[in-house]
């Protein structure tokens, strides 16, 4: 790494930190998928790596290039907007599609679909699906 | 003005993309603004229904609350991960009745739930307009549905209603 | 001293990032259902496109960059082919 003779020690400081941060979020989120029992508690661990995880790395890169050329270099942003669009859409689909599995077996672990269909008769009140175990 | 650009944020943001993606010279520019003209019009030709955006000048506050919001979670979420005594920790599906109908607003709900770590959208019902969503360390379901209902929904229903 | 900095750190980020797709594989390979092996190849994805933009940083070329837009977008599609295939058993209705 010669190319970083040039760069202040602030911004490599600011880099480095950012760096470990968003790599550690990343790893906490995948030992989140092996620690959860459940599919649906192991949807909430990727998120780490996906909201903060990319949003810290991109952010250390977009520093690191900025310092090094001295001219704002803001392409990473492109990468942060693509994660946060898409990354709900695919874990929405895979949800409704393990929700669809559950149902299809009739497992008691997910709520029944009359759960969101209840309060058309009982009106607006305070609605609440059954736990997990 | 509407007919030859049917979508001019969405020409903006591409072209804002372009220049992005290349560096910025008047030749980018100008490929970029053509590329953009030509992706918009092509999106007018499949007719999406256009969405409504009411008062614009909360969206800055939404995204400040959201961020400050996901970056709370993750540190919570991070600590459940990482503490192997919390076994006591609850987690389960919750039931919203919502009031938001937009259909932009709801996507942009969907978004802020499912990109929250520790929250989930499961499922949505558009007829009773109830919402499932599923909560990794669920202390009280009223909690949880307060929050959702005065943190984000009275926003989006200013925002998009 | 500065590159000192970003040579360790960046080198400790990719080991972690690496442990983080190692973690991600044995559930792949684990399963047990359809559906946590299809959440783990999203979040193998993710975790080789924050791993590509890391390399970035270390060489200082900023061509990774372009690498780690393609893997995100072919991770994206691959994984919302695959949920839609749990789904309903086929991709194209």
């Amino acid at each position: 790494m010669t190319h970083v003779e040039a760069l202040p020690t602030w911004a490599a400081l600011a880099t480095a930190v950012l760096v470990l941060i968003g790599a550690a979020l990343t790893l906490i989120g995948a030992i989140g998928t092996l620690r959860f029992g459940t599919f649906f508690e192991r949807v909430h661990a990727p998120t780490l790596g996906t909201s903060w995880g990319t949003g810290s790395i991109a952010l250390a890169s977009i520093i690191f290039f900025s310092v090094l050329e001295s001219r704002p270099v803001v392409h990473e942003v492109l990468i942060g907007v693509f994660i946060t669009v898409t990354t709900p859409v695919t874990l929405m689909l895979l949800a409704r599609a393990a929700l669809y599995r559950e149902r299809a077996e009739g497992s008691t672990r997910v709520p029944p679909h009359s759960v969101v269909r209840r309060a058309r008769h009982l009106g607006a009140g305070e609605e609440s699906g059954n736990d997990a175990p | 003005m509407s007919r030859v650009l049917p979508y001019p944020l969405l020409t903006a943001g591409l072209i804002l993309m372009w220049l992005l993606l290349n560096s910025f010279s008047l030749g980018h520019l100008l490929l970029g603004t053509i590329i953009a003209v030509a992706a918009s019009r092509v999106m007018a030709a499949l007719e999406p229904s256009k969405p409504r955006l009411r008062r614009w000048q909360l969206i800055p506050r939404l995204t400040a609350v959201v961020t400050l919001d996901i970056l709370r979670s993750n540190i919570a979420v991070a600590s459940v991960i990482l503490n192997p005594r919390r076994c006591d920790r609850v987690s389960g599906f919750v039931a919203i009745p919502l009031e938001l109908r937009d259909k932009t607003g709801l996507a942009v709900l969907a978004c802020i739930v499912t990109s929250t770590p520790g929250t989930a959208w499961i499922e949505y019902d558009s007829d009773s307009n109830i919402l499932l969503i599923h909560v990794l360390d669920l202390v009280s379901e009223e909690e949880w549905i307060a929050l959702i209902k005065n943190r984000y929904e009275t926003l989006l229903m200013e925002i998009f209603e | 001293m500065t590159e000192a900095i970003l040579v360790w750190s960046v080198g400790i980020a990719q080991a972690m990032l690496v442990i983080a797709m190692a973690c991600n594989t044995y559930r792949l390979i684990r399963g047990p259902r359809a559906q946590d092996r299809v959440l783990c190849v999203d979040a193998l994805y993710v975790s080789a496109m924050l791993l590509v933009l890391t390399f970035g940083i270390r060489t200082g070329s900023s061509l990774y960059f372009e690498g780690a837009l393609v893997i995100a977008v072919i991770g994206f599609v691959s994984s919302v082919a695959l949920s839609k295939f749990l789904m309903r058993g086929e991709v194209i209705e």
